[in-house]
């Protein structure tokens, strides 16, 4: 019973501030009709002047329209393009420093970082901004992400084996620890993604299937690049057979081998 | 000797991912091989490298990874519906997942149906308590030094 008289009260309250709000309503009206009501006799002038107006606000609108298409026109021209993030991922020595500077020697004429036979040459996430890729007469935008290889072992006695000493081989599988760890936390912030395998290796190593199961699972669009086609060894078919549901391209990075098709298929990638 | 150790999927089906990585590390680091059912989910995989990167120290140098899942091709539409009322009922158990320390296992070598599993000659059988071959290196140099030194004592003692 409480209820219902409670629900009773409501609507009486609802009804009375209905009733208030039309009585406004009204009273508003009438005020404006006052307003616009002007002095008999001075009907002619009036019409012309309200013609004249009328064309004016015409006018005004065209030019106002124009005025902000063109504006528009102007913006969008001189509007910063959004680049697409480009990581390039892969195992250690697998070539992905060495095809960022290809890209880089490409169309910026830099190169993006050093390269060596000793593994865990890169160890930290290298970005090159703003580098303009054209193909086939489309332009697009690119920020380089160059990635530290990502490994499930770091061992300071392999470095040692390259004549480094204790000390300097240590604090560089140190510092190759900390490059995974920002490598993979870079996969989130990644548009498209380059995995670079070599093709003279098995393609079917953990590493190699954990970067592209992730990046699958984030939705990222995925290129595998076989890298190291000048060697004897290599073997893209073992590679395109490892991964049969994405585009393969071999190329040869550091003699500058297949880059034509490698940027045919980043485009028709994005 | 080479242990392998079994986890079976009802262990870590109630685990969230971080607690399930820390399961298997504790067993990896322990110098074991561990065999579990199901497989991990791709970013428990990715979780797993970095953690194992931010433990990585003299004795505890990595590990090696194999997940091995039966291939889901050319499945009919009512066979895709069964697997996965299955999986969404008894959970991700397809596969099995192997996980070894690099001080013992050397490689895994995965093919599509066949798994190789490299251990380093003499490693296993060391255990926990296994030195590096640096400082085994180091400590054969010593005795040998310390061999030269008292020869070369004893040699003037009889002089």
């Amino acid at each position: 019973m409480a209820k219902k008289t409670t629900k009773r009260s409501k609507s009486s309250k609802a009804k009375t501030a209905r009733a208030k709000s039309s009585k406004a309503k009204t009273a508003r009206a009438k005020n404006s009709r006052k307003r616009t009501a002007k002095p008999k006799g001075k009907s002619s002038t009036t019409k012309k002047k309200s013609v004249k107006k009328s064309k004016k606000s015409e006018e005004s609108f065209v030019i106002r329209f124009v005025r902000n298409f063109v504006r528009r026109m102007i913006s969008n021209m001189f509007a910063k393009k959004k680049n697409i993030k480009l990581g390039i991922y892969g195992p250690p020595n697998a070539g992905k420093t060495t095809l960022a500077n290809k890209v880089c020697h490409d169309w910026i004429g830099e190169k993006m970082g050093s390269v060596s036979k000793v593994p865990h040459e890169t160890r930290n996430v290298n970005i090159k901004e703003e580098v303009t890729i054209k193909y086939d007469g489309k332009e697009m935008g690119f920020n380089i992400i160059d990635t530290p290889g990502i490994a499930t072992k770091i061992d300071y006695e392999e470095f040692m084996s390259f004549k480094m000493k204790n000390k300097q081989a240590k604090s560089r599988a140190k510092e190759a620890t900390k490059g995974v760890i920002e490598a993979i936390k870079w996969l989130d912030d990644v548009d498209v993604c380059l995995v670079v395998l070599d093709s003279t290796e098995n393609p079917y190593s953990q590493v190699n299937v954990t970067i592209i199961g992730n990046l699958a699972a984030r939705d990222i669009p995925v290129l595998i690049v076989a890298n190291k086609t000048d060697l004897k060894k290599s073997n893209i078919k073992r590679v395109e057979n490892a991964f049969p549901q994405y585009d393969v391209v071999g190329i040869s990075a550091d003699k500058g081998k297949n880059m034509e098709e490698f940027y045919e298929s980043l485009f028709r990638l994005i | 000797m080479l242990t392998l150790q079994f986890i079976p999927y009802s262990e870590i089906e109630n685990l969230d991912s971080p607690s399930r990585i820390d399961k298997i590390l504790d067993v990896v680091k322990q110098n074991k091989i561990v065999l579990m059912q199901g497989r991990l989910k791709p970013e428990e995989e990715t979780l797993l490298i970095m953690e194992t990167m931010s433990q990585i120290h003299k004795s505890f140098k990595g590990v090696e990874i194999c997940t091995i899942y039966p291939e889901e091709k050319d499945l009919q539409l009512f066979n895709k519906f069964k697997k996965e009322m299955v999986k969404f009922l008894i959970g991700h158990r397809d596969g099995v997942t192997i996980v070894g320390p690099s001080s013992v296992v050397k490689e895994i070598r995965r093919n599509p149906n066949k798994v190789e599993l490299f251990t380093i000659p003499g490693m296993a059988s060391m255990g926990s308590s296994r030195k590096s071959t640096v400082t085994r290196k180091k400590a054969t140099k010593k005795r040998t030094v310390a061999r030269k030194k008292t020869t070369k004592r004893r040699t003037r003692g009889r002089r």
